[in-house]
């Protein structure tokens, strides 16, 4: 039997060839068409408000990656929380593994933005990670030896080792990702929303994160990432979703990161945009993109 | 000094003083430590004055006073719980207008008696030597309520506190322990009213816990910590008062106050310094 060479990522290895973390071909299994994560024309919002986001379709296959890309108040965490039915949704449905998202509670991890979290509430980092492998209402429970190896485990993988009795409100920013990175890899869920999980991270820093991320995707985990940060999105993602409100383009990273799109989808941002988009305008190699017809219009 | 230790507890009430001491210290080092660190003491002490309202009807009315103040300090509670999710005015300020809508209905209903009411006054102030045995084994059973409850549900309540978005997300009913941990502190507050008064009460959670906080990082230690320091401070402000002839409950609670004062200036060399390995990792200067 001769030898098969690895398939092709939907993105094609062109891309991946570009950026300094290549990506390692996916196992196959990922392209059958099951689904980690489904949002069919989902409108979510607070109460009293407009709409914070309208109309979304989004598709994360198992075992892939997908990027979320859009400016601050373009309804990303709002999106994440409305799958996670922390913000009412008005109309739409939201499937995990083929269930509404709460019956599939265990097999969904969460990583909220740091503002969302008291740092300075006495608990330790092990204490923190711990909280991931939380599975229920259980009166006078405490974490089993399989959670503690499990979370001493994820604060290993994220390098915060020597760390683990540490004060929470002692960490850095980036350290205090990290730990909430770890707390979401305990809870050995199938399916990771992380948002903003390279703010404010150095460069080596993000470079240990995204290989974590593909060392999670190679087990067949499956990662929806909200991100303003185009470079870690382009070099990991394997779709990329660029959010205004409103889906504006949907598909690959090399057909999604394109001036046309990032312009519409970042509007009066478009100064900063316009110096990373150029990277990727010479890739025309037939990747799939999506970009509604509305927005064109808009033009 | 044995007889200065010894002598007051020849008698009955100082014995029945130093019980619901203990209990008011165990209950009040472990609910204040989440009061301190969700920075609720300005709802411990609404919710300490809203329990005159409670404390006057019930007087008046002939019922049972205790009973009176914790249904006060209940409702204030879920009313304070409710503010916080869909208010349209401030927290604290919906907190403050709750605190002297209750304090003011207290006052109002014991004007409306002519006569003195010196055991109403013992609920302001504190009378710690007029605790009865029936007021003893109240406190006794609310504070075994609410240690079994924070037993029970510390996970809960620690990751309510922590990160209540997540915590939602992998099925705490956040909601109800936001609430839950509200009526923790009512509940404290009524336990130690009788002994330290509405006055003062709300000391007997923030203080103990503070002091604590400022030399441990951890909940566990910091609740058993504030637990000892608030049983010290108990007991050496019973002695002095019944040595010097004083009040008992502002003497406790200004043993309590020195001694966070006292720790406060003790560590603050070692507060200044941040440590090394935090700059030295990577992303820590991120």
């Amino acid at each position: 039997m001769t030898a098969v060479p690895p398939p092709a990522t939907p993105s094609g290895p062109s891309l991946a060839a570009d950026h300094e973390l290549a990506r390692e071909p996916r196992p196959p299994g990922h392209e059958h068409g099951e689904l980690a994560l489904e949002v069919s024309d989902l409108w979510a919002g607070y109460p009293g408000q407009p709409p914070a986001i309208e109309a979304i379709d989004l598709r994360v296959p198992l075992g892939e990656i997908v990027g979320l890309v859009g400016p601050n108040g373009a309804g990303k965490s709002t999106l994440f929380k409305s799958i996670l039915g922390l913000v009412p949704s008005l109309r739409g449905e939201v499937r995990a593994f083929g269930q509404p998202v709460r019956e599939a509670r265990a097999d969904v991890a969460y990583m909220p933005q740091l503002e969302e979290v008291d740092w300075e509430f006495p608990v330790s980092v092990n204490d923190v990670v711990l909280m991931g492998c939380y599975q229920g209402l259980r009166p006078f429970g405490g974490w089993s030896r399989a959670n503690r190896h499990a979370a001493g485990e994820a604060i290993d993988r994220v390098g915060l080792g020597a760390f683990a009795n540490r004060q929470v409100g002692e960490l850095s920013g980036g350290q205090r990702r990290r730990v909430l990175m770890a707390r979401s890899i305990a809870r050995g869920s199938r399916l990771l929303l992380l948002d903003e999980p390279f703010a404010g991270l150095d460069a080596a820093v993000q470079h240990d994160l995204l290989e974590i991320l593909d060392a999670l995707v190679q087990e067949g985990r499956s990662v929806l990432i909200a991100t303003h940060d185009l470079s870690c999105v382009a070099s990991c993602s394997d779709d990329v979703l660029a959010l205004n409100r409103r889906v504006i383009a949907s598909g690959s990273p090399a057909a999604v990161l394109t001036e046309e799109v990032l312009s519409l989808t970042f509007e009066r941002h478009l100064l900063q945009v316009a110096s990373f988009a150029p990277q990727f305008a010479g890739d025309h190699s037939g990747h799939r993109v999506a970009v509604h017809d509305e927005h064109r219009h808009g033009e | 000094m044995i007889d200065w230790i010894l002598d007051p507890y020849q008698f009955e009430f100082m014995r029945r003083a130093l019980l619901v001491l203990l209990v008011v210290s165990v209950v009040g080092g472990v609910v204040g430590t989440f009061v301190v660190h969700k920075g609720l003491a300005f709802s411990g002490d609404a919710l300490a004055h809203s329990t005159l309202a409670g404390v006057a009807i019930a007087f008046v009315n002939g019922a049972n006073v205790g009973l009176g103040a914790l249904i006060a300090a209940v409702a204030t509670a879920i009313g304070i719980g409710w503010t916080q999710r869909r208010g349209r005015v401030s927290y604290d300020t919906a907190i403050g207008i709750l605190f002297v809508a209750m304090f003011s209905l207290g006052i109002l209903v014991i004007s409306r008696r002519t006569s003195y009411t010196p055991d109403l006054f013992s609920f302001v102030f504190g009378n710690i030597l007029g605790v009865s045995q029936s007021d003893l084994l109240g406190a006794a059973v609310l504070g075994a309520a609410t240690l079994a409850f924070v037993a029970a549900f510390r996970r809960e309540l620690i990751m309510t506190a922590y990160d209540p978005s997540m915590a939602e997300t992998v099925g705490v009913p956040v909601r109800f322990f936001q609430y839950a941990l509200l009526v923790l502190i009512a509940v404290a507050v009524v336990v130690a009213l009788k002994a330290i008064g509405i006055v003062l009460v709300n000391a007997m959670l923030i203080v103990p816990a503070a002091t604590a906080s400022l030399l441990v990082r951890r909940i566990e230690q910091i609740m058993t910590l504030a637990v000892v320091f608030a049983v010290i401070a108990s007991v050496v402000g019973l002695h002095l008062s019944f040595h010097a002839n004083v009040a008992t409950s502002p003497a406790i609670v200004l043993v309590a106050c020195g001694g966070f004062a006292l720790v406060l200036g003790l560590t603050a060399r070692r507060r200044a310094q941040v440590p090394a390995e935090v700059l030295a990792t990577p992303g820590g200067g991120a």
